[in-house]
């Protein structure tokens, strides 16, 4: 058994998986996961499930340290600087860090979430067969709520497995995708349009539970108290001020202002990874649409081990590069935002 | 009663939930239809639905769109919630103590003012009133009530609140709701009980199901204490009255 010691970690950060399912009728919360690709991701770089708990790591830098012996771990998710004393490790592959070792991670540059994942993964209580923390109903494991520095995982000892990369496709850019409904006849055809036509911003109040919106006030019909009913994550309520509210992940199961529309599945993790102060827009898709998306989303993830290469074929020495100055504008590739791996092995 | 209610309507909530609506309005006629429409998909599920949410006037029914399409689900429920379907649920009854007012209720003088009444009598109306936990939600033991007193219906805040404590009582429209966990709400806050309807690792966990009838009776802050140090050590301390 090897440890993986928090040396540092700013707030929002917790151990995620794929959340907690079969007890909303009561009120549980789902959680989970905020980018599910990318938690996916980071798991199949480490040879686990691809919804087996993760740190999840909020836009803030944090550190890891190896102890009692070597741990393999995976990120991926928003861009972020990482390294290993000063040598530089790209997100979207596997790492093992020896017993002593420190793996650093600088603030998202970009994005918002990223996913730590531990080869043999987070261990820990299951309450509803899961160990997604929900910190405002003290749920999850092993600590149920935001992590903070000098918390520990027992994890497996690293396996000596070889070290991966994974070839994710293209981020899908463009307006997050919605369904309207089930109040779209709460709203009138201008103030569904001006929902639609708008450009949004994350508020800097959002967090897990919800993402508030900035833009436009959108006017109900009829007032904003609706008969309290269930709600679905990517709901997006419209309460009285008109300031509209997208549900993620630790959104209340019920709820009591209009939905005018809901984020297709396979947007969700794009609008979590949207950070504070973006400028972005919102497109209506038909049903087909949204379930063909979500179909392909949930094929893209079972197939994820098919993405796998072997970490050697982008293995650069980049101080030697550029000091050799033959680089070139390769240089920018160390921006691991940017990297994209453009030939296959 | 079945026969008053209009044939319900489905509505997508996304690409891998549907809504199943029975009415637009709080009515205990259509939340049985609900509760039914949810026992008879547990009695024979279909292929698909990984999850059922029962709520005042609809159920709200998850599914996996890999397995069965919107058009294909809604083609299998509608005909089961178009039928006459059993009562779903024998009804417990509670009696849930409430500390009224004060740093426990911040909004109880508030409500009175804008009511145009006392605080007495707003202690009094919905202490006296007769519910009924339509649902269970928004966050875990989350009872939403029906059967609030029309004197006491008012609009929720513009604005919610983004953190109300654990066990609030709480009005919001022409609901009433017994609140566990600390959260945000955008209704106003009456009192606050020591019970707890969702404790971990007590059994049962959730204590409050939909069907069950709760009516509240005053406690003075003291006796709050001493409840709420019962409750924290695992006491159900609602009264269950036998019927």
């Amino acid at each position: 058994m090897s440890r993986l010691v928090v040396a540092s970690i700013g707030p929002a950060s917790s151990v995620q998986d794929g959340g907690r399912h079969g007890a909303q009728r009561y009120g549980l919360t789902v959680s989970g996961a905020m980018d599910r690709l990318s938690l996916a991701a980071a798991n199949t770089l480490v040879g686990n499930e691809p919804f087996a708990a993760a740190v999840e790591i909020g836009p803030f830098g944090a550190s890891f340290t190896a102890r009692d012996g070597a741990v393999r771990v995976a990120i991926s998710g928003a861009p972020r600087n990482a390294d290993i004393a000063g040598r530089p490790v790209a997100i979207d592959t596997s790492v093992t860090l020896k017993d002593g070792e420190t793996l650093t991670l600088g603030f998202a540059r970009g994005g918002a979430f990223s996913y730590l994942a531990i080869e043999g993964a987070i261990k820990g209580e299951l309450v509803f067969g899961s160990l997604a923390v929900n910190a405002r109903a003290g749920l999850g494991s092993p600590y149920p709520r935001p992590l903070q520095a000098g918390d520990e995982f027992n994890v497996d000892a690293a396996s000596g497995a070889p070290e991966l990369r994974i070839e994710l496709p293209k981020p899908v850019s463009g307006p997050i995708r919605v369904l309207l409904g089930p109040q779209d006849d709460e709203f009138d055809d201008a103030n569904k349009a001006l929902f639609l036509d708008s450009e949004w911003k994350i508020s800097a109040t959002s967090d897990r539970m919800g993402y508030r919106l900035e833009g436009p006030a959108i006017k109900h019909l009829h007032g904003h108290n609706i008969v309290s009913d269930g709600t679905v994550i990517g709901s997006i309520q419209v309460p009285g001020d008109g300031a509209p509210i997208a549900l993620m992940m630790d959104r209340g199961t019920t709820g009591g202002y209009p939905k005018i529309a809901t984020v297709i599945t396979a947007d969700v993790g794009r609008l979590a990874q949207t950070s504070v102060g973006t400028a972005f827009r919102f497109r209506e898709v038909t049903m087909a649409e949204a379930q063909d998306e979500a179909r392909k989303f949930a094929r893209l993830i079972k197939d994820l081990p098919d993405r796998l290469r072997s970490s050697d074929t982008v293995e650069l020495n980049i101080e030697a590069l550029s000091d050799a100055n033959v680089a070139g504008y390769a240089v920018s590739a160390v921006d691991a935002g940017t990297w994209q791996v453009t030939a296959e092995p | 009663m079945a026969a008053t209610l209009p044939p319900p309507r489905l509505l997508p909530s996304g690409d891998s939930a549907v809504t199943v609506e029975f009415s637009r309005t709080i009515d205990d006629a259509a939340n049985e239809r609900v509760l039914a429409l949810d026992k008879a998909l547990a009695a024979n599920p279909i292929d698909g639905i990984t999850e059922t949410v029962p709520t005042y006037r609809s159920l709200l029914v998850h599914y996996d769109p890999g397995t069965i399409g919107f058009e294909a689900l809604g083609d299998k429920i509608l005909p089961i919630a178009s039928q006459p379907l059993p009562p779903a649920t024998k009804a417990r009854r509670w009696r849930i103590p409430v500390a009224y007012g004060g740093e426990h209720g911040i909004d109880l003088e508030d409500v009175a003012k804008a009511l145009n009444t006392t605080p007495d009598d707003i202690i009094a109306c919905h202490s006296g009133g007769d519910y009924r936990v339509a649902m269970i939600g928004f966050t875990p033991g989350w009872s939403y009530l029906s059967g609030l007193d029309k004197s006491l219906q008012m609009s929720r805040r513009q604005s919610p609140r983004l953190l109300t404590p654990a066990g609030t009582i709480s009005i919001g429209g022409i609901q009433a709701g017994i609140q566990c966990l600390a959260a945000p709400s955008g209704w106003h806050l009456l009192g606050r009980t020591p019970v707890r309807t969702y404790q971990l690792h007590r059994n049962p966990t959730f204590l409050t199901e939909p069907g069950d009838r709760v009516t509240f009776f005053a406690i003075d802050h003291k006796t709050f204490g001493e409840l709420d140090r019962a409750a924290e050590a695992g006491e159900i301390v609602a009264e269950q009255v036998t019927a």
